[in-house]
């Protein structure tokens, strides 16, 4: 196992003071935070600063840290000592700190033993059984029609010792029909099991669309390009279009200019009530690939003798 | 159990199909009671009835307090520096909505 480095994480010289510590955790929190950052790896970063905090901002742990760096080295290839055991020292700040709901390093969790992790709020008493959180990432066709999806998740179970395991498990869900992305899912009783007979906990997931080559969501509505002939946007024409649900018949009106947006009513994510489907037009003009594609456009370019494209840019 | 002869399990949309009380809410953000009446008070929350007792939340008030716990834990931020974050995120979000309709993202 990797020996973590909390001071270099935190950018604090190891003799910094607490109140040092806490002003580069603030720092590297608000560049870093999951919630507002725009970094690519900000989960990843974020956990490590949380992590690293934990320890140092905590004046025991920061403690039984230093000292197992002193005594066994801050080696790559580091050992809990096997006489560790919290190494004599007791922990007495157990409250769920940043980064609470998170699932630290197995260096962390060799040192100072798994955590207490989200948990009920205070003063509720009875261990319920705890609410897991998840993503899971659907097709847009399945936010049509609905679906089932098989989820593999791994989940952190506690034994009667009192230790964590991460188990995987599969589950079946029906995701329902009309489900839009950045909503969430109940699943009643399919968190961790209860203490005794009180009552398991939920597990929520939080749905994400797999970005499609050819439609764009926005809330309910539904965004596609629709390539056209140029003798279709000018004169107008009825043709076929796949859409997320299956092929419609649609009418482009004569005299479509490019960027056009036909509206298909009620064809975008279904629900009460259910949103659009908007075809851009964007027009496609065929190759003058052969003589007599050729002669076409030269007969196009005689026909339209004081047509000039550029007369907006005024040339 | 065979893997074939499971059944899917349902799951409730909790924006669309869901209400929580104050309690619920409390229990599913794992969130003290003081911190979500805070919410309520700075207006982030608008929950409907009349008082703690009464009061409805809508589904999509989960992902926000949850959200906003967040914010207060790991930023050590007041409940009124989280509704500004609130503000910001929400402005960043529309601003960015009308980028991708302008095809600009």
């Amino acid at each position: 196992m990797e020996f973590r480095d909390y001071y270099a994480t935190l950018g604090v010289a190891r003799t910094a003071a607490p109140d040092e510590i806490k002003r580069a955790y603030r720092k590297l929190a608000r560049k870093y935070h999951p919630d507002v950052s725009k970094e690519p790896d900000a989960e990843a970063r974020f956990k490590e600063v949380a992590e690293a905090n934990a320890v140092l901002s905590d004046p025991e742990k920061r403690a039984a840290y230093d000292d197992v760096g002193q005594r066994y080295g801050r080696r790559d290839e580091f050992q809990p000592p096997p006489d560790w055991n919290g190494g004599g020292f007791e922990f007495s700040g157990r409250d769920a700190g940043p980064g609470a709901d998170m699932e630290f390093s197995d260096f962390f969790e060799s040192l100072f033993g798994q955590r207490m992790r989200g948990g009920a709020a205070h003063g509720m008493g009875r261990a319920t059984g705890r609410d897991h959180h998840a993503r899971v990432v659907i097709e847009l066709q399945d936010a049509y029609r609905g679906a089932r999806k098989t989820l593999a998740l791994r989940m952190p179970v506690v034994d009667a010792q009192g230790r964590v395991t991460l188990h995987e498990r599969q589950l079946d869900v029906q995701i329902p029909a009309g489900v839009r992305e950045g909503q969430h899912l109940r699943l009643a009783g399919q968190g961790s099991a209860g203490e005794g007979d009180t009552p398991a906990g939920d597990l929520y997931l939080e749905i994400a669309f797999q970005p499609h080559p050819h439609f764009r969501v926005d809330g309910r509505d539904v965004y596609m390009e629709l390539p056209v002939a140029p003798w279709e946007a000018a004169i107008g024409a009825g043709v076929v279009a796949a859409t997320p649900d299956g092929s419609v018949q649609l009418t482009i009106p004569a005299g479509s200019s490019p960027g056009r947006k036909l509206r298909l009513k009620g064809k975008g994510l279904p629900g009460d009530p259910p949103g659009d489907l908007y075809a851009l037009v964007v027009i496609t003009a065929p190759p003058a690939d052969s003589p007599a594609a050729a002669e076409a456009y030269a007969a196009l370019a005689r026909a339209f003798p004081s047509f000039n494209p550029r007369r907006e840019l005024g040339s | 159990m065979a893997d074939t002869q499971r059944t899917a399990i349902e799951a409730v949309v909790i924006e669309r199909d869901l209400r929580f009380t104050f309690v619920d809410l409390c229990r599913v953000c794992a969130a003290e009671p003081s911190f979500i009446a805070a919410l309520v008070e700075e207006g982030l929350l608008r929950p409907s009835g009349s008082g703690p007792d009464d009061w409805q939340f809508e589904g999509a008030a989960l992902a926000r307090a949850r959200t906003a716990r967040r914010l207060a834990r790991d930023l050590q931020l007041g409940v009124d520096a989280v509704a500004l974050v609130f503000e910001l995120l929400d402005e960043i979000e529309t601003l960015k909505t009308r980028l991708r309709r302008a095809g600009l993202l």
